[in-house]
């Protein structure tokens, strides 16, 4: 069973770097991230990777396979022919650090500037009363492991640098329909949705949800009903009216 | 001088699984200016790992269930090792803890009425575990994770910067704490550690630290856990002064992945037991009911029908023997395969398949579902899972007071969660760490803030040398020419103490585990790393390996010692539980490159508690001359 494969790593930092080639043996039952493993192993002991549980649960091993964006813990070598080279590199929308390893901590800044869960005043730790079926639809988005790599295939970001300030990306739309469809959040996000987090740049092509290893559906479950509901606060012509009334801004409402 | 950058803290928190996040945000909401200094990106901590959920007696599911009954149960399942006040606060304490996380935005599953749903768990005598699906564990970091960015959004409204209080250092390791004076003799004055994204030397000041850097698994070949559980928080510790104990009870959870070899070891939830599934041999029998102990004989169920009838009708039936306590059924899997009754790689079946329509099993199971589909090509609706042993939790750690976490040796150092130890005695609970990280982290985010309330301004400062020795220290593996490589090191030491100090130990086994430790420690002092210090996992792993091998001698030091078998620790050459050996803890502290290990009295459990128990069930554990001021021993 076990076979010699052929692997092009990138190799290299912030200076630049290329793509190395390796012959390195592969046993049955292997995924990617165990082929990185014995590189560091037996030929490139500095050879940089992140992971951590190495089961497809924190999203810490995401990189491109064959340039296609993956969990390298999840991706099982015999999807591979033997004889088919596997070229592994770096998320391609994140600044390089080392080898597979990106700086992601724009991530962590757009995490920042979404408004955290608002409960009703008033409402006690134990007394939060919900309904299964209304707490589903948020729980969908909370399975995000973080990996990452919804963001790194969207094209709004992925070879458009000067997009990112103005735009969230999709992990950053699932946490906001989250909040948004959470049964007991009191506060108004869809103005944000549009103005901060620029979901009207997304035209839903829906490579996000291909690539997400816990099968969000992204796109039709939170992207969508979000552009609706964005749209609904904002041209819907009696809740203008009656935001008009009560003196709120569109968007505010409800 | 090594260039290093340098940080000034209140508290800094090692670690950022539920313990530490959880500390953290107790810090700062105490208003002290808090660090988080941990291994990984902030949020992938292993606690994402936990799958069945959190244990606390809000008594949703079963109304009777209360603090008295949880407490019951944990002190059974550690064999009433346990120290009792940890076990004591940790009942009383845990529903509020699952409350406030639905108040920072956790979303449960739920009962019909709304509620947040419980389920069954092995050794919970009532339905108990707060949980979401399989995957309860990344709902807990998730949460307190956007908590810190709540916190953190609000310091930015009021003091125009978000980290001004509260700041996660992500992919940075701490080597080394810093004391004002030697070891034994100093006080807390701060760490020192290294970011792995440049290499680059960071020292914090800081009176307290607390360590919250979960456990030791990595020091085993087969275990659930990832590459962080190098015990770094224990050796950090001992190398401060501090104690560590009990490190001989090591949980083996009992339904480890055993096929394909690259996912051996991963977790199988012990959920899939509690939504039904059975145990069964090669030969088909559901094994299960030969490997019922004396003191469960009362609480399990001896015949198949009745354990089925028990998932409907919990009040008139005994539950099956597949929800004993995980060392037990970890032992019975053992047997069984050593037997030649195993499944064709070693382990045996696990069927939830036949049990179970296929919506269900997807509904309730829905990560384990995906995680046969995909890393072993196993649909589990249709088939059964292969599962053996594998090490997943110590129950053993540092040593700390319960209401504070506070280490008894060294001023200024607290532990919280996996890298403590107390709090499960003998063996955990499922369900129990979860819950233990949230009431522990907390308390140790309190008591390290009040111990820095009350330094006022006599804030212990580090010795210049200790910071050029670390730095040193941290350097050598570049230094040393013609040493071997860390990778095969590490390879070595796992092979050891999974053989040797496994889930079976012997009097001779161990001591050759001792004898390869002795030879390993001098080969590890001399290892050579290739490259240089940018994001270079083989230095990384050379630093690692220097803690794992203080605690590898922990544990087989620890185990060679007591000679009885108690939950996480099972002596083939002295097969039985003796109350004689329940009151000792065994402590472990370094001395110079040696462990020490010496013996102290178990705290001794108030009449009050001991009350909540039968005098018939204390008979089984305790000496008779402990119960002389039972209620029941004075009629």
């Amino acid at each position: 069973m076990a076979y010699d494969a052929s692997f092009r790593v990138w190799r290299g930092n912030t200076n630049g770097g290329e793509l190395t080639n390796y012959k390195v043996s592969v046993n049955e039952g292997e995924v990617v991230l165990d082929i990185i493993h014995r590189l560091q192993q037996t030929q490139t002991p500095d050879l940089a990777v992140r992971w951590n549980c190495k089961a497809g649960k924190c999203g810490s091993c995401s990189a491109e396979v064959n340039g296609k964006p993956a969990l390298l813990c999840m991706t099982r070598m015999n999807t591979f022919t033997e004889d088919e080279t596997v070229t592994v590199t770096p998320l391609r929308t994140f600044p390089v650090i080392k080898d597979l390893v990106t700086d992601v901590s724009f991530n962590y800044q757009k995490a920042r500037e979404i408004p955290s869960f608002t409960p009703p005043e008033g409402l006690k730790p134990g007394e939060y009363r919900m309904q299964q079926v209304d707490v589903e639809r948020s729980q969908e988005f909370r399975k995000c492991i973080e990996c990452f790599l919804c963001q790194d295939v969207c094209h709004v970001i992925r070879d458009h640098e000067d997009n990112k300030p103005a735009f969230s990306g999709p992990r950053f739309f699932i946490r906001q329909a989250e909040l948004d469809m959470h049964p007991l959040d009191t506060a108004s996000r869809k103005r944000d949705a549009q103005e901060k987090h620029g979901i009207g740049l997304c035209n839903i092509t829906k490579c996000c949800t291909e690539v997400c290893p816990e099968h969000i559906k992204i796109t039709d479950n939170a992207i969508i009903p979000m552009k609706e509901r964005v749209a609904d606060a904002k041209y819907d012509p009696l809740r203008w009216l009656g935001a008009k009334i009560r003196g709120r801004q569109p968007g505010d409402v409800e | 001088m090594t260039d290093f950058e340098r940080h000034q803290y209140d508290v800094v928190v090692i670690g950022s699984g539920g313990a530490g996040l959880r500390a953290a945000i107790a810090a700062r909401e105490a208003g002290k200016k808090t660090a988080v200094v941990c291994k990984s990106l902030f949020g992938k901590a292993h606690t994402v790992m936990a799958e069945g959920g959190i244990a606390a007696s809000m008594g949703n599911v079963n109304d009777n269930d209360n603090w008295q009954v949880h407490f019951r149960d944990t002190m059974r399942g550690g064999k009433f090792m346990n120290n009792y006040r940890m076990a004591e606060l940790h009942a009383k304490e845990a529903p509020d803890r699952v409350w406030e996380l639905e108040e920072w935005g956790a979303l449960f599953d739920r009962t019909p009425d709304g509620k947040i749903s419980q389920r069954n768990f092995g050794g919970h005598e009532y339905p108990r575990l707060a949980h979401v699906g399989d995957r309860t564990g990344l709902e807990l970091i998730r949460t307190l994770q956007q908590k810190i960015v709540s916190l953190q959004q609000q310091d930015e409204k009021d003091l125009g910067d978000a980290e001004a209080m509260l700041k996660v250092f992500a992919e940075c390791t701490i080597t080394d704490l810093l004391l004002d004076d030697e070891p034994g003799k100093g006080k807390i004055a701060g760490a020192f550690g290294y970011y792995r994204e440049t290499g680059r030397f960071v020292v914090f000041d800081t009176a307290a630290v607390v360590v919250a850097t979960g456990g030791i698994g990595k020091s085993f070949k087969v275990t659930s856990n990832s590459w962080e559980y190098t015990g770094d928080g224990l050796a950090l510790a001992m190398r401060a002064g501090g104690t560590v104990l009990n490190m001989e009870f090591i949980q083996f959870h009992p339904t480890g992945m055993v096929w394909p070899l690259s996912v051996k070891g991963i977790l199988v939830t012990e959920s899939v037991r509690g939504d039904g599934g059975i145990l069964k041999n090669s030969e088909g029998k559901r094994f299960m009911f030969d490997y019922i102990p004396d003191v469960f004989k009362a609480k399990y169920a001896t015949t198949e029908e009745e354990g089925d009838r028990w998932y409907t009708d919990p009040d008139n039936n005994l539950r099956p023997p597949e929800l004993l306590p995980r060392d037990e059924v970890a032992r019975a899997i053992n047997s069984e395969v050593k037997a030649g009754r195993g499944s064709p790689h070693g382990g045996v079946f696990l069927d939830i398949a036949s049990r179970k329509s296929p919506d269900v099993i997807r509904k309730k199971l829905p990560s384990m579902y995906h995680q046969f589909k995909e890393l072993a090509d196993v649909d589990i609706t249709v088939e059964p899972m292969e599962v053996g042993p594998t090490c997943h939790y110590v129950m053993g750690g540092i040593e700390v007071d319960p209401d504070t976490g506070a280490s008894p040796s060294v001023q200024g150092l607290f532990s919280a969660g996996e890298a403590s130890g107390g709090m499960h005695g003998s063996n955990r609970l499922g369900g129990n760490s979860l819950s233990d990280l949230l009431v522990f982290g907390r308390r140790a985010g309190l008591g390290a803030s009040a111990y820095v309330e009350g330094l006022g301004g006599n804030k212990p400062t580090a010795k210049e040398e200790d910071i050029t020795k670390a730095a040193d220290r941290a350097q050598a593996p570049f230094t040393h020419e013609g040493g071997e490589n860390p990778y095969t090191l590490h390879q070595e030491l796992q092979q050891t103490m999974n053989d040797l100090v496994g889930i079976i130990r012997t009097d001779a086994e161990i001591k050759e585990a001792l004898k390869r430790i002795e030879v390993l420690k001098g080969r590890i002092a001399n290892m050579t790393v290739e490259g240089h210090r940018q994001f270079n996992p083989g230095w990384h792993l050379a630093l690692d390996l220097q803690s794992m091998i203080i605690v590898s001698e922990c544990v087989a030091k620890a185990a060679l010692t007591r000679t009885e078998s108690r939950g996480g620790h099972t002596r083939e050459d002295f097969p039985t539980m003796e109350s004689d050996w329940r009151v000792v803890n065994l402590i472990c502290s370094l001395h110079g490159n040696d462990i020490e290990i010496v013996k102290q009295p178990l705290p001794i459990m108030t009449n009050e508690l001991l009350s909540l128990f039968e005098h018939s069930e204390l008979e089984k554990y305790l000496a008779i001359d402990e119960l002389k001021d039972h209620p029941e021993a004075k009629r």
